[in-house]
């Protein structure tokens, strides 16, 4: 049996489409929520120096346990529709990587920076928003683009609370044949499509990369 | 389903049936000890042939490392769970689909996975290593293996070892995926419990348990950068390095 008909592919098309919504929302939120926890852990000192404790612990905490343990407790606990859910349970899970990602590129600018800033009249929001962040993203595109294709890759494990993303479309579609050549196709245009997609992210990286070298 | 969270009863119950999760546990490190020991020689392999001079070495490497890093590791394992055995069946001549066993599909599921980046972490270490070393080896009557093994590997250690231990902590956090096939390791056992008797404590015992085995990593990894970034200072040896110079 034929199983590349036309309502087959575009239902797993609306998968891959549901992949890429999920995996874009759940990019800025946690590029957002990743920012602030960033500039809590790195400023907040002092009196407020239990906030930077609390972050310090937040991280630890989801960098030490499995994104699909997140993803399960979420879908437990929130209710909500699944794109909800999805959103939420990256969020907080690569929120905590952006934000090691962020800071490190923090510590890359130099202290000058501060100073000057702070010498030209700048309170501290201000010269985080209009000199420190702008110059703390262009070092970290790199780094935050491949965690990029860390989310879309690690968005196929929603597969395992039925989320209809592209992966779990898949696996529906291969429920209706028994036939081993279909079944193998299927997985060559899955592996394919998710390849395509992060492979061209990561060529941009590159590129923007050689550009930097070179500049 | 917030409000269970604090009822001692729930905690007890949870507390008592720690058997499946101390077997999960425990399925889960055997995994990682097989996942880690191929991806340490498949990945030091393939990071060896990027940085040879023979090109379908390095085009392989390149294929192989493209493949597997742009790809979901879910998607992967669903591949081996479902496909595997009848490609296994087909390519055997086997006359029923060859099973595999879910410790196989974890341990080959991440093993390959992260042989990939960990491919990419030797080949950076070893393009760290000055060229003149390779040359000064080759000069000395070492093959082109026995450098490599003998010279340019060990040098790569200091280089490599924070990456490296930080890809055993992405390998321990991504056994997991063996729940979505239903693989009897720690998160499917965790996630059993929760269905069956609807307590979060379930989640959190987990946890608990993949914290335990990963915070000692994530701590490692920071204490292994924080001394590569040291500068190496010479070895006083007794006798034969001069006295350092005294203070007046």
């Amino acid at each position: 049996m034929e199983i590349f008909t036309p309502a087959n592919v575009s239902f797993i098309m609306q998968g891959f489409l549901k992949t890429i919504e999920i995996s874009i929302l759940a990019i800025i939120f946690s590029v957002i929520l990743g920012t602030v926890l960033a500039l809590v852990k790195q400023y907040c000192t002092g009196k407020l120096s239990i906030f930077k404790w609390l972050v310090s612990a937040y991280i630890e905490l989801f960098r030490c346990t499995p994104n699909l343990l997140w993803i399960l407790f979420i879908y437990f606990t929130v209710k909500g529709n699944d794109i909800f859910i999805s959103v939420l349970a990256f969020t907080i899970f690569t929120s905590a990587v952006m934000a090691e990602i962020i800071r490190g590129g923090l510590n890359s600018i130099p202290k000058s920076q501060f100073e000057a800033a702070q010498s030209q009249g700048f309170g501290f929001f201000a010269s985080m928003r209009l000199i420190i962040l702008p110059q703390t993203f262009k070092t970290i595109i790199p780094a935050l683009f491949s965690q990029c294709t860390t989310v879309i890759k690690d968005s196929s494990y929603l597969a395992g609370i039925n989320v209809a993303e592209f992966m779990f479309s898949a696996k529906v579609v291969m429920g209706y044949t028994s036939d081993l050549s279909q079944v193998l196709l299927l997985y060559g245009f899955v592996f394919a499509l998710y390849f395509v997609l992060n492979f061209g992210i990561s060529l941009i990286v590159r590129a923007y990369q050689r550009r930097v070298v070179a500049a | 389903m917030l409000e269970g969270l604090f009822d001692p009863r729930r905690w007890e119950i949870t507390l008592s049936s720690m058997e499946g999760f101390w077997e999960g546990f425990a399925f889960t490190l055997q995994v990682v000890i097989a996942g880690l020991a191929l991806s340490l020689v498949l990945g030091t392999v393939l990071g060896v042939f990027s940085t040879t001079r023979s090109r379908i070495l390095r085009g392989i490497s390149r294929v192989y490392v493209e493949f597997f890093q742009n790809t979901p590791l879910p998607v992967q394992v669903f591949f081996y769970y479902m496909a595997g055995p009848r490609v296994l069946q087909a390519i055997l001549g086997a006359p029923s689909p060859v099973r595999l066993s879910s410790f196989a599909i974890g341990a080959l599921g991440v093993g390959l996975y992260h042989a990939a980046y960990i491919s990419e972490v030797i080949r950076t270490g070893i393009e760290a290593v000055p060229r003149g070393q390779m040359e000064a080896a080759l000069s000395q009557g070492f093959t082109r293996v026995q450098a490599y093994i003998y010279i340019i590997l060990p040098q790569t250690f200091k280089v490599i070892l924070p990456p490296l231990c930080n890809q055993a902590l992405n390998l321990v956090k991504n056994t997991s995926v063996l729940a979505l096939i239903a693989g009897g390791d720690l998160m499917y056992n965790a996630d059993n419990f929760v269905s069956t008797y609807g307590y979060l404590q379930g989640y959190i015992m987990a946890c608990v348990l993949y914290f335990i085995i990963c915070f000692p990593l994530a701590l490692l990894v920071q204490w292994l950068e924080k001394r590569s970034k040291k500068r190496p200072r010479a070895k006083t040896i007794p006798g034969i390095t001069p006295e350092p110079a005294k203070e007046a």
